[in-house]
């Protein structure tokens, strides 16, 4: 059984440090079950979100090795161990304690997003009728577990700390979820040029490298929003073109 | 002595899952102000983890389903020992609950002719699983979270409830902490919902998430309220066994109702060697008839993988008990089959099993497109709970309702898959409701600042025992005595020995000690769900202990046999005055004619 050496950000909210810890390593282990092992024999009260460990509720964030991941869906056998491996917290976010980040700015910004109205159903009994091919890409997107990690390497808000003015790719995927849904009557390119700072993104594509649900937010969300956002406030003419060739098939 | 901040509105609901989040809606829309409180962040309750499906009989696919076949199959699965007023409802209202959740933003896989796709599942007659890939639980917590920040409900995460407040005989609030810095805060309002989830944590092996601690449970039954079913715990057959730290992580059923396959180490599908009485002409006599009824051939049967969860969990025990099992101590599953029936089977298995396929992938190394899984039995959903009215969800104790698995009821000793998302939306919208109703038509309590202080300073103990005991070693202790004294497999025997082993912990956790500051302090919470853990596992192992009988989710090797005798009620336990825990039984009430002619009907 190998031994490696882990060294984790441990402080509150103004200081902090990296301690080392060690602690062995077995087949299959993945970096929460080795700060779990850690919690439980040496440091009870280190600090880190988890919930599900299958990558499926976006809790358990950092950064590994400098490297934006998710601490369950990381195995140990993909990371050098005969150097310490370094676990810290999101950057892009204020530190909380430990591991944990101040992520509420997530949830104000989601608010502030139009929601959802949908079209008048399409059948007596209030249902509507889609086709698959018609949901694929929302599904997609709907699929984003909210890990935040796009957020966190979009140098908008990490190096930049556009926070006020930028959404962060989570949300510019949340709103082409919206609207791209085929049910969905509302307009929201306004408010992703005016207040949501969609012009920010010049498309360096590192929050598509790190998302965990390989959503291809890029290319799939932001650049079509672009456009979107294009056609409807800067170019009527173009816009005109294009529903002029629509029309003619 | 210390003031704590009070917050204050008419309906709490404790818990942000799809139960929850879904109270919380309701009460909101029916005009009151309403608090929620959780323990994780919004949007990453355990429902989240949910895979399979939410089970509806909008008959979308197959149009022979309805509510009655619905019904009676919920009745069937749960050895009729289920509240029949509840299974009712259930049925009935679970496609309008559906349906409103696509309202509401929610993207369903859709059929052909575009309506709401639906999928088999074990134990339900006709493909009756509205889905998502295998995703559906994200779906619903993201849609219900998405609709409910827009309604004006006040959400407080990460905060955990330690315990529930009464003024007289009704419930009136609750006391907290925020996690951050371990402040108290004290809730107060007119009505309270549970709506914690599951138990999981109490075992070893579980698919559940740090949060299934049995709070609702434990709460409840402090507040004097009464817990049923309890005996009943669904041991999900399919988690994965290897590696070791991924032990009992789910692997959905959406395997086998894509097609998936049991094998033992000998080749052999052995499900097909035991299939139930009840339902021999419900299951494909051969491997070919189960392959059609995957593939939608309405006049096929299902294939024997399909069965209960309670049977198939139960037969892979047994394969691994007699050395037939896997490597690492499971059996088969096997997806990769399909190859031989479809050209495209690798893109399809991908498409309609990605997170199982990347799930694989990543912690396992393994491509379930081209190799078998190794799986094994799981502790995945606790049918027990607190005893609730079918209509309106109120617990025996005035002012305190309860909803999703928290409660009990409509699953009886085993619950169908699928069935527990549907539940959460039907009886989470029926509790925001009555909860709103109580709160209008009842005035505010008075908060007993000398109790809330009291509760306080137990709570903070753990501080100060110097020298004491390190949490995680008696959560650790507990969850394997409960492993390998109330499993699967029960006996008199080792089920007292559990008891005693029980009391042994609960002395030793009177004893823990946590080092550190109370800033977000995760050792201080697990000492702080012991007391939880420990009502849960006794609940479970009294109640298991009195049910001589063998039915669903509970199954003893010294009573193997089911027993009509004890089809007539269930157990439950309550706090007596002296804090012990007592055990009766509570008769089920007589079925309406209706219903009866239902089940016969559905055969
Ligand atoms: C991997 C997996 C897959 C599943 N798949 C399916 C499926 O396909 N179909 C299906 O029908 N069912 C499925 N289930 C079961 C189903 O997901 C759960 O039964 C259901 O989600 C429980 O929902 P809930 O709202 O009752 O509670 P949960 O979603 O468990 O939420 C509990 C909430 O209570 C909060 N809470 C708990 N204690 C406290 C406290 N002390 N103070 C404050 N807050 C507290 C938590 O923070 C959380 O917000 C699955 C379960 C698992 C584990
Ligand atoms: S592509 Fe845009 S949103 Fe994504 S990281 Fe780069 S700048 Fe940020
Ligand atoms: S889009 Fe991907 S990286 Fe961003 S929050 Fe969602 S899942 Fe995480
Ligand atoms: S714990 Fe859920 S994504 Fe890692």
């Amino acid at each position: 059984m190998a031994r490696a050496t882990f060294s984790i950000r441990r402080g509150g909210r103004e200081t902090a440090e990296l301690v080392d810890y060690q602690t062995d390593v077995t087949e299959g282990m993945v970096v929460l079950d080795a700060v779990h092992q850690i919690q439980a024999e040496s440091a009870p009260d280190l600090a880190c979100r988890w919930n599900c460990k299958a990558g499926k509720c976006g809790s358990c964030s950092a950064e590994i090795n400098g490297m934006p991941r998710l601490m369950c869906m990381t195995r140990l056998d993909t990371i050098d161990l005969t150097q310490k491996v370094t676990i810290e917290p999101m950057r892009a976010f204020p530190p909380v304690k430990d591991l944990i980040t101040d992520v509420s700015w997530n949830y104000e910004v989601k608010k502030r997003i139009k929601k959802f109205k949908p079209r008048k159903p399409d059948a007596e009994d209030g249902t509507w009728r889609i086709q698959q091919e018609d949901v694929d890409r929302v599904q997609e997107f709907r699929k984003c577990i909210e890990c935040y990690l796009c957020q966190d390497v979009c140098h908008v808000l990490r190096d930049h700390a556009k926070h006020q003015e930028f959404i962060g790719p989570r949300f510019l995927v949340y709103s082409a979820a919206l609207e791209m849904h085929p049910l969905d009557t509302e307009d929201r390119t306004g408010d992703l040029k005016d207040l949501f700072g969609i012009g920010y993104c010049n498309i360096t594509k590192c929050c598509t490298k790190v998302c965990p649900e390989h959503i291809t937010i890029t290319d799939n969300a932001i650049i079509p929003l672009k456009e979107r956002v294009v056609d409807e406030h800067y170019d009527p003419i173009g816009k005109l073109v294009k529903l002029f060739r629509k029309e003619k098939g | 002595m210390t003031d704590y901040p009070i917050f204050e509105h008419d309906v709490i609901v404790i818990g942000a899952g799809g139960a929850g989040l879904r109270a919380a809606i309701e009460a909101s829309a029916n005009g009151v102000s309403v608090g929620l409180i959780c323990k994780s962040l919004l949007g990453k309750a355990h429902t989240v983890m949910a895979e399979g499906g939410m089970a509806a009989a909008m008959g979308n696919v197959d149009d022979r389903d309805n509510w009655k076949v619905h019904f009676s199959d919920t009745m069937r699965g749960g050895q009729y020992v289920n509240n029949w007023r509840m299974a009712e409802l259930h049925a009935k209202e679970a496609p309008d609950r559906v349906r409103e959740l696509e309202a509401w933003g929610a993207v369903f896989d859709r059929t052909k002719d575009g309506k709401i796709l639906q999928r088999n599942f074990g134990g339900h007659r006709y493909p009756r699983l509205a889905h998502v890939g295998d995703r559906t639980g994200l779906e619903l917590i993201r849609t219900l979270q998405d609709h409910g920040v827009h309604q004006g409900i006040e959400v407080y995460m990460e905060v955990t409830v330690v315990s529930l407040l009464k003024d007289g005989g009704r419930v009136i609030g609750c006391l907290a902490y925020e996690r951050e810095h371990g402040r108290f805060r004290v809730f107060k309002c007119k009505a309270l919902v549970l709506a914690t989830g599951g138990i999981g944590r109490a075992y070893k092996i579980t698919s559940n998430s740090w949060e299934g601690t049995g709070d609702g449970h434990a709460l409840a039954y402090d507040a004097g309220a009464e817990l049923i079913d309890m005996e009943f715990i669904q041991f999900h057959p399919t988690g994965m066994v290897w590696p070791p730290s991924v032990r009992g992580i789910l692997v959905t059923e959406g395997v086998r109702g894509e097609g998936g396959i049991l094998k033992n180490n000998e080749g052999r599908r052995f499900m097909f060697d035991d299939i139930p009485d009840n339902y021999k002409n419900q299951t494909a006599s051969d491997p070919e008839e189960g392959w059609r009824y995957v593939q939608g051939d309405k006049n096929a049967n299902r294939p024997p993988e399909l069965l209960t969860r309670d049977h198939v969990a139960r037969c892979i025990n047994r394969e691994v008990k007699a050395g037939r099992g896997s490597p690492h101590g499971g059996v088969y599953l096997d997806i990769a089959w399909i190859k031989e029936k479809l050209p495209n089977s690798v893109e399809h298995i991908k498409k309609k099993l990605p997170s199982m396929y990347h799930q694989f992938m990543q912690l396992a190394n393994l491509d379930i497109t081209t190799t078998p899984m190794e799986v094994g039995p799981t502790t995945h959903y606790v049918m027990g709970g607190v005893r609730v009215d079918a209509d309106t969800q109120e617990s025996s104790v005035p002012g305190l309702f309860a909803a999703g698995e928290c409660a009990a009821g409509i699953n009886g000793a085993n619950r169908l898959g699928g069935n527990s998302l549907s539940d959460l939306i039907v009886f989470g919208k029926r509790a925001g409701e009555y909860a709103a109703k109580f709160a209008q038509e009842n005035q505010a309590g008075t908060i007993n600042k000398d109790e809330v202080a009291a509760k306080a300073k137990a709570a903070l103990q753990p501080f100060e025992r110097e020298g004491g005991e390190n949490p995680y070693a008696i959560q650790h202790d507990l969850q394997e005595l409960m492993q390998a004294n109330v499993g699967i497999v029960r006996t008199q025997d080792e089920m007292v020995e559990a008891l005693n082993g029980l009391d042994l912990l609960r002395n030793r956790s009177a004893k823990t000690f946590v080092p550190g500051n109370i800033d977000f302090n995760p050792g201080w919470h697990t000492a702080l769900d012991l007391h939880n853990l420990l009502i849960v596992a006794e609940a479970i192992t009294l109640s298991a202990i009195e049910r001589q009988e063998s039915r669903g989710g509970h199954f003893r090797d010294d009573f193997p046999e089911k027993d009509p005798a004890f089809a007539k009620f269930n157990f439950a336990v309550k706090k007596t005055e002296d804090g012990a825990m007592s055990v009766s039984r509570i008769p089920i009430p007589e079925m309406p004619d209706e219903l009866k002619q239902v089940i016969e009907e559905m055969g």
